[in-house]
């Protein structure tokens, strides 16, 4: 039960390695062990999206995924993201509309967001909504997050035409 | 160079659509609530819950646990029993209420199904986890009370069999002349109504680090909760320390909604382990603990009936209902609130001519059960609601024109309603216009007949409603409850000209820190940008009630105000002496102290902040006063009402029973509306809340009272992409009884989407003569209904 595997990943974009318990969660890996507090727990069971993670370029649960499942992948956490700047459009846009109440689930509704933000194809409201429909957030009925996201896709459609 | 400010403040904050400061950090995932904190020595506990609802606790059997790589204690109920006082909550003005008396950790037996049977503290939670797994329980199962329908069956189960039966509380209300009211009507509409048993699902679970220092002799409690100071004083009592002993912190919380306003047996026992180790402990509840031990709410089941003439006159309400409670009335708000504020409200915003409501609270052995967002207002505005439509489509009304010819008037105002309360001043016609207007009415009806026609069927459904907030001593104290109805306010002058306000009501993401600002920033004249924020922290802040029963705008806000105005006037007190002139020729605009009639610049904060502070020799004498506290509680109406009303455009499904909300109308009064970005997605949210239960939540139990569905795999909440598109409105009539005129904002989205879904499902059904008032709307009910299933 307290096996321990030697573990090398790479962490918002610095090479890290660990020596952690064969069995600890992804989620508790980058929590407990490396200081993180925007991936977060709420149902432990891949329904609610608050850990969503970036893991090799793909939306990623923390809670169902295994420590040692990290072996050489790339995590982007909401901190790293941040720090790179490549959402601050889209923070912007929540920050305006305050589709953050609690902020339990802003960071995987974040992550999950930015997945679509550059999508070619035009996408309705119903499309953003389905997207975003693995993200449990209990305060602000969604409607303000999928107006956020709406605009962000909208502002970097109108950046990329006008370039 | 002088600058010249003519207005009051460059920009007024209040009534401003401002975002929320403190929202970045959650933007950024630097929002710190109590699992983000790691204390010096910290353990971690883990509960063993009855895995039965009902049981004798025969023997445990714990050395193996004890035993176990990091364990540092194991305890059962019995080992805290002399230290921890058992608990139950009772108000005396609930006359005649009763309760067993709640262990925070069982003692021989258990009497819900996840109630703490025992606690492991290691060094890490999954050691703790581990050796819970590891400690033996020898049960003997009772009989149990699986079901409302048990609780209320003559003869059947007692779920507390040393209170004889199940009955927790009841009251009977009347008023009006019932018979008289009767008498004229020309028909009676009675229906049943189901309203399932759900609860909060925060999406942080409940948190707390009890940390005891013996060294200092006190208790610090980090913990994700509404009302700090209610905390200090309920654990200094039940831990046998003084107030003085107990300090209360809240951090960030990760959702609220009421679940966190009571105390729980598990985050009590860990403040006690905390004292028993000297050493912080942490407990974090599970998704699976939180299914099975944060407060249920609602399963209400109603039989109500409407008294009307045949030209739609409403003319007499009755309603008689019954909830299932837990096996405990909660600690200390109770168990019976819900049905106490349906008993006030119901049906309460027309004009009727006789009233009569019974309700009545019945012991369980399902989870505990207390108030949880919207106490009560679903119940009675879903009843109302869907009475009024039932009538109306009984003598073929529009539904629209039904609350035209019924709903109070604004001429009405002040009165006082057949149930008792006392409404100040409501806007029900104007909010009705408004709505009926924003979703284009006569065009839905057109849309919807031509739908009809192909095939398709859509529902309009309306819900008035009110929305008891800002309460004052006549909601829990005056039941000997010390649960505080007023809030207090400091407002201090920093020396560099900084507002630094500490506040008594917290903030779990409503924006109530933000609202804080604004008012503070106006009522002083400075920009909002100047005003620093610190809540949750009973060390910190004035005493107060916390942030529940929409209070915080309105109550705290109102404090805030006063406490700003005190500060403006001593800061001009101060820079009057400093500079010779007349204080009521002075005026602070924009964070600069001018003179009134001129705009001049007189002086800044920051600069008779430096005279206060480390020239105050020069003055003479005078000592101003640059840290002010003043405490806000109403006392002219029990509660500051407010009124709505909710619109909900709906499709079903008949050959599958699926619905499809297509888009929801929402016009509020909450009064003065301090920041309408806020009050918005408060009404959003809360609708959201309200579609929860009324489509997709229910906990579901056998009929041993073992819970179902405890994981969000198997319990349903809303997702985006269900939801609708909400419109929302405002109309202002303000409470005369504050300066500000705010009233709460919080619960009337809840309050009325239940009733708005259901008239629009039964309006989309009307053409099969089919009828649903059983929550949740499943497709399988709706095909019931159509008697296809």
């Amino acid at each position: 039960m307290d096996e321990e595997i030697e573990l090398a990943f790479t962490l918002n974009g610095k090479a890290v390695r660990r020596r952690v318990p064969v069995r600890l969660h992804a989620v508790d890996l980058l929590r407990e062990v490396f200081g993180l507090s925007g991936p977060r727990v709420a149902c432990e069971h891949g329904i609610c999206g608050a850990c969503t993670l970036r893991v090799d370029g793909q939306l990623a649960r923390g809670c169902l995924l295994l420590a040692p499942q990290l072996e050489g992948t790339d995590v982007w956490t909401i901190e790293g993201l941040t720090a790179t700047g490549e959402i601050a459009d889209l923070q912007n846009e929540f920050h305006a509309r305050n589709a953050m109440q609690c902020g339990w689930c802003t960071a995987g509704m974040l992550i999950t967001a930015a997945e679509i933000l550059d999508a070619p194809a035009p996408m309705d409201r119903q499309a953003i909504r389905e997207h975003l429909s693995g993200n449990y957030c209990r305060c602000t009925g969604y409607q303000a997050i999928v107006d956020a996201v709406e605009a962000t896709r909208q502002a970097r459609a109108a950046g990329r035409s006008a370039a | 160079m002088n600058r010249i400010l003519r207005e009051a403040a460059d920009t007024p904050a209040i009534g401003a659509a401002v975002p929320r400061p403190n929202g970045r950090r959650l933007l950024e995932g630097r929002g710190r609530y109590v699992d983000d904190i790691a204390l010096p020595r910290m353990a971690h506990v883990a509960f063993l819950r009855s895995p039965h609802a009902h049981a004798r606790i025969l023997a445990i059997r714990a050395e193996t646990a004890r035993g176990m790589p990091g364990v540092l204690d194991v305890v059962t109920g019995q080992d805290l029993a002399e230290t921890v006082q058992p608990f139950a909550g009772l108000l005396v003005h609930f006359k005649g209420m009763k309760s067993a008396q709640q262990r925070c950790i069982a003692v021989d037996r258990a009497a819900w199904q996840g109630e703490p049977v025992a606690a492991v503290v290691a060094e890490t939670r999954r050691q703790a986890e581990d050796a819970a797994a590891r400690i033996e329980v020898e049960y003997e199962p009772l009989p149990a009370v699986g079901s409302l329908a048990a609780a209320a069956e003559p003869g059947g189960m007692i779920a507390q069999p040393e209170l004889g039966d199940n009955v927790c509380f009841t009251r009977e209300v009347e008023g009006g002349d019932w018979d008289r009211a009767m008498a004229q009507a020309d028909l009676v509409v009675e229906r049943s109504f189901r309203f399932p048993r759900h609860t909060g699902v925060c999406p942080e679970g409940r948190s707390v680090i009890g940390d005891w220092n013996p060294a200092d002799r006190r208790l610090t409690v980090h913990i994700s909760h509404q009302a700090p100071h209610m905390i200090q004083d309920c654990y200094a009592r039940l831990l046998g320390l003084s107030e003085s002993d107990v300090r209360v912190v809240c951090p960030d919380v990760g959702g609220s909604y009421g679940i966190k306003t009571h105390v729980y047996g598990d985050e009590l026992a860990t403040c006690a382990l905390s004292m028993r180790i000297g050493r912080p402990v942490k407990f974090v509840a599970d998704r699976l603990e939180s299914f099975l031990s944060d407060i249920h709410n609602r399963d209400h089941a109603v039989t109500a009936k409407l008294a009307v003439k045949r030209d739609g006159t409403i003319l007499a309400l009755g309603y008689e209902g019954t909830q299932a409670i837990g096996p405990y009335s909660v600690y200390p708000r109770t168990s019976v609130v819900e049905g106490n504020q349906i008993a006030n409200i119901c049906g309460q915003w027309y004009r009727l001519q006789g009233y009569r409501a019974k309700v009545r609270a019945l012991f369980t052995n399902l989870a505990p059960y207390s108030n949880y967002r919207a106490v009560g207002h679903p119940v009675a505005v879903g009843v109302t609601e869907g009475l009024v439509d039932a009538a109306a489509r009984q003598i073929g009304m529009d539904p629209a024109e039904i609350r035209r010819r019924n709903l109070l008037r604004d001429e009405d105002f002040p009165l006082q309603t057949p149930s008792g309360m006392k409404f100040e001043g409501m806007s029900h016609h104007r909010c009705l216009d408004t709505v009926l207007r924003m979703m284009d009415y006569d065009s839905l009806r057109a849309d919807q007949a031509e739908a009809r026609r192909r095939g398709v069927y859509r529902g309009i459904g309306l819900a008035s409603m009110i929305e008891i907030t800002n309460p004052s001593a006549m909601f829990y104290g005056v039941g000997g409850a010390r649960i505080s109805a007023q809030d207090g306010c400091t407002v201090r002058l920093e020396p560099q000209g900084g507002i630094m306000v500490l506040h008594g009501c917290g903030e779990q993401g409503q924006g109530t820190e933000t609202i804080f600002a604004q008012v503070v920033a106006d009522a002083v004249g400075v920009p909002m940008g100047r005003v620093r924020l610190v809540t949750g922290d009973t060390d910190a802040t004035p005493y107060g009630g916390g942030t529940w029963a929409s209070r915080g705008a309105g109550v705290g806000g109102e404090a805030a105000w006063q406490a700003g105005r005190a500060l403006r006037k001593s800061i001009l007190d101060l820079a009057a002496t400093i500079h010779q002139r007349d204080a009521a020729q002075l005026d602070i605009r924009g964070g600069i102290v001018v003179d009134a009639a001129t705009g001049e610049q007189v002086t800044d904060l920051a600069e008779v902040g430096r005279v206060a502070y480390f020239r105050p020799d020069t003055l003479g004498g005078v000592r101003p006063e640059l840290s002010v506290t003043r405490h806000y509680l109403p006392t002219q109406y029990a509660f500051a009402f407010t009124n709505g009303i909710l619109a909900c455009h709906l499709e079903v499904d008949p050959d599958t029973g699926f619905m499809k909300l297509l888009k929801f109308w929402a016009v509020e009064d909450c009064g003065k509306v301090l920041n309408p970005l806020l009050v918005e997605e408060q009404m959003r949210g809360a609708i959201v809340q309200g579609i929860g239960p009324t489509l997709l939540e229910e906990c579901l139990y056998d009929e041993r009272g073992q819970m179902l569905n405890g994981s969000m795999v198997d319990y349903l909440v809303p997702m985006a992409a269900e939801m609708p598109d909400m419109e929302v409105a405002h109309i202002e009539t303000p409470t005369r009884e504050s300066a500000i005129g705010a009233k709460g904002a919080g619960e009337a989205g809840t309050a009325g989407a239940p009733a708005a879904i259901m008239n629009a499902l039964n309006d989309a059904l009307s053409p099969f003569g089919a009828e649903l008032t059983e929550m949740p709307f499943t497709p399988e009910r709706i095909l019931r209904a159509l008697g296809k299933s």
